[in-house]
């Protein structure tokens, strides 16, 4: 089985305004003690800078976290900012208020995997792990 | 006994025996720890009669899409019966910004309405009688620039100042702790709240300058316990601040105002209440030596818990949110707040927010509980809960006294953390099935049932941007400039800052132009992150 020897590196963000992180902090304990490594950027990051401090730590991984409603245009921002940058190949999930509606949309846009309220944690974890072997 | 657990305990951790009786209860005594109602300790409510003489607020927050949007929902829900306004401002005019802001794009009008200018505000209050009406605004850090505008629309419409009721939420030590939506350091934020105290002091008798806010400290994912300690520790900052700029305590403190969360565990939350009244009117009475009674009076909103509703099953969040409403009026709050049973999904809808208004009227008319003053007061249980709430509360007192003060612990990230380390041990135990959630980890059904949504369309900021762009060309530049830099010379100076803030909404400077004004003076704030 073919493994990857560098450690997965992951970034998990805020990205827009809303200032509600209490999954998002939970989520990035729970990937630190699967022995992930994260890096957090905090609140209220512009797509721009979320790109940006991806391809400079060189992420497999951009993990954002939206509770405002404003995920239609922030994960296909997001989508279109690593495409011109030609990190097209960093996986994008995400996870917050998400009505069912916007899923299909967003998953056809490119982004990997949607984790909704009440999603088991482990669930996430095994996700983000799931990506070193894919790799 | 085989019982079902080998341990019982609330919602926050504390454990539960199996009955409760006066051996729980030793050193209370009914006249120190629970009085009269409308005397102090204050334990059984502020008032003597309670809800014999008047019902609490039905106050429903709204806001979505643009000033027109909301102004419909609002006559709505007054028609409707309800007798308060609640406003929910989007996250761009939280942060003070415009809707025109690259950081606003896909933000306007979505949690709430859109106000950039006065002109905004004079559409989201056409047609409402401001000195009938009272009006609460869940604005913290530009909470002194939404207060100018609501200032300007009644006094353009010719109601003095006196007559004008209503809150503004103002609380942002709770923003750096929970809610996160800031514009300055704390020092400076600190004086702005200070000076519309002094203001409304002065000018607004009746409005209520400030809000302390537990709820969303609570949604976080704080305990009761840590709920109650971080919110009132915030009022006595508030209190010290205001009296050390020179202030009587006795000229502000009757105004200041609460908000609560009110969680499932039913018990807990109505000694959460309790214990709130009477922690507050002892460390007032302590520190403060007022002379007016009223001072040590705790007055609270309540509002149900968000973070409680599930998008699995969305209709049971009705009977979540009965249970959660009808522990706030045994507790004895003055307003409630009841969510709609689809907020765990978008902002309510019309027919969702009427049936969450029921909700409170079906408990105010039909279910009898609104007779008696305080009727779970003696009870073994809640005495008891009342008085261990109190006790944790006074354990955070003490730690944050010995950091020196909220200002320097939050700074040290110690209410973050201790929140943050809450809600994970609420996480774990839902993941190892010791606290069930009915259609979520038990009574799962594999067919979603969904409910129809409010949904805000990308015109909504289309919309707002194009009013702001007209604005920005019909008025005159050099009269709103002129108000901008008069604004940074009184802020830079120290000088009280309502006055001018007014003048600068009246020369139709935006929410954004008078934010930016003020953060090149006051600085802004980065978080200390605590992971």
């Amino acid at each position: 089985m073919a493994v990857a020897t560098t450690p997965l590196r992951v970034l998990i963000g805020k990205v827009g305004l809303d200032g509600h992180d209490r999954g998002v902090k939970l989520v990035v304990r729970a990937l630190r003690d699967a022995g992930v490594e994260i890096i957090y950027t905090g609140l209220h990051q512009t797509p721009e800078q979320i790109v940006a401090t991806a391809i400079q730590e060189d992420v497999q991984a951009i993990g954002l976290s939206i509770h405002s409603g404003a995920h239609n245009s922030l994960f296909p921002r997001v989508l279109q900012l690593l495409n011109e940058q030609g990190a097209g190949d960093v996986t994008l999930f995400g996870g917050g208020i998400i009505p069912d509606d916007d899923v299909p949309r967003l998953k056809a846009a490119g982004v990997q995997m949607l984790f909704r309220p009440a999603t088991p944690m482990h669930d996430i974890v095994d996700f983000v792990k799931g990506l070193r072997v894919e790799r | 006994m085989n019982e079902r657990k080998s341990r019982f305990s609330s919602l926050s951790g504390l454990e539960i025996e199996r009955v409760y009786g006066p051996e729980h209860l030793k050193g209370w005594t009914v006249e120190q720890d629970l009085g009269r109602p409308g005397s102090f300790p204050y334990t059984r409510g502020i008032y003597p009669d309670m809800y014999r003489s008047r019902l609490w607020t039905m106050r429903q927050f709204a806001g979505f899409g643009s000033a027109d949007d909301t102004n419909r929902r609002f006559k709505y829900l007054l028609t409707q019966g309800q007798t308060g306004l609640s406003v929910a401002f989007d996250l761009p005019t939280l942060m003070g910004l415009d809707a025109d802001d690259p950081m606003a794009r896909g933000e306007v009008g979505h949690c709430g309405v859109a106000i950039s200018s006065l002109a905004d505000m004079e559409r989201l209050f056409d047609g409402i009688p401001l000195d009938q009406v009272t009006t609460s605004m869940t604005i913290n850090g530009p909470a002194a620039v939404l207060f100018a505008m609501y200032l300007a629309v009644a006094d353009k419409r010719g109601i003095p100042f006196d007559r004008l009721g209503g809150t503004i939420q103002n609380d942002i030590l709770k923003e750096y702790i929970a809610q996160k939506e800031w514009l300055f350091p704390p020092e400076p934020h600190l004086a702005i709240i200070v000076d519309t105290i002094d203001y409304c002091t002065a000018h607004v008798p009746k409005w209520h300058p400030i809000s302390i806010s537990g709820y969303h400290i609570r949604e976080a994912g704080s305990t009761a316990v840590q709920e109650l300690a971080f919110t009132l520790y915030d009022g006595l900052t508030y209190v010290d601040a205001a009296v050390k700029s020179g202030i009587d305590v006795d000229a502000f403190a009757p105004r200041l105002s609460f908000f609560f969360n009110v969680h499932n565990d039913f018990f807990e939350e109505i000694a959460k209440f309790r214990a709130a009244r009477r922690l507050w009117a002892r460390e007032m009475e302590h520190r403060y030596h007022p002379k007016n009674p009223r001072s040590l009076q705790l007055r609270c909103h309540a509002q149900t818990a968000g973070c409680s509703l599930t998008a699995q099953q969305p209709m049971n969040n009705v009977v979540r949110t009965t249970l959660q409403a009808l522990a706030a009026v045994l507790g004895g709050t003055q307003s409630l707040h009841t969510n709609s049973m689809d907020e765990t999904l978008a902002l309510p809808t019309e027919e969702a927010v009427t049936l969450a208004l029921r909700t409170q009227q079906v408990i105010a008319s039909e279910s009898e509980t609104v007779n008696c003053v305080d009727p779970l007061g003696g009870s073994y249980l809640v005495e008891s809960l009342t008085n261990r709430l109190e006790e944790g509360a006074r354990d955070y007192f003490r730690t944050l006294d010995r950091m020196g003060g909220m200002v320097t612990a939050i700074e040290q990230g110690f209410p973050q953390r201790e929140i943050l380390d809450a809600s994970q041990r609420y996480q774990k135990e839902i993941e190892h099935q010791e606290r069930p959630i009915v259609g979520v980890t038990d009574y799962v059904e594999q067919e979603a049932r969904s409910i129809p949504t409010l949904k805000i369309g990308p015109e909504v900021e289309q919309e707002q941007v194009a009013r702001l762009s007209d604005l920005r060309k019909s008025r005159d530049p050099f009269k709103m400039a002129g108000s901008l830099e008069e604004l940074q010379e009184t802020a830079a100076c120290h000088q009280k800052l309502m006055p001018a803030l007014i003048e600068a909404v009246k020369a139709k400077a935006t929410l954004g132009e008078i934010c930016a004004a003020l953060k090149e003076v006051y600085g802004t704030y980065r978080e200390p992150v605590v992971l």
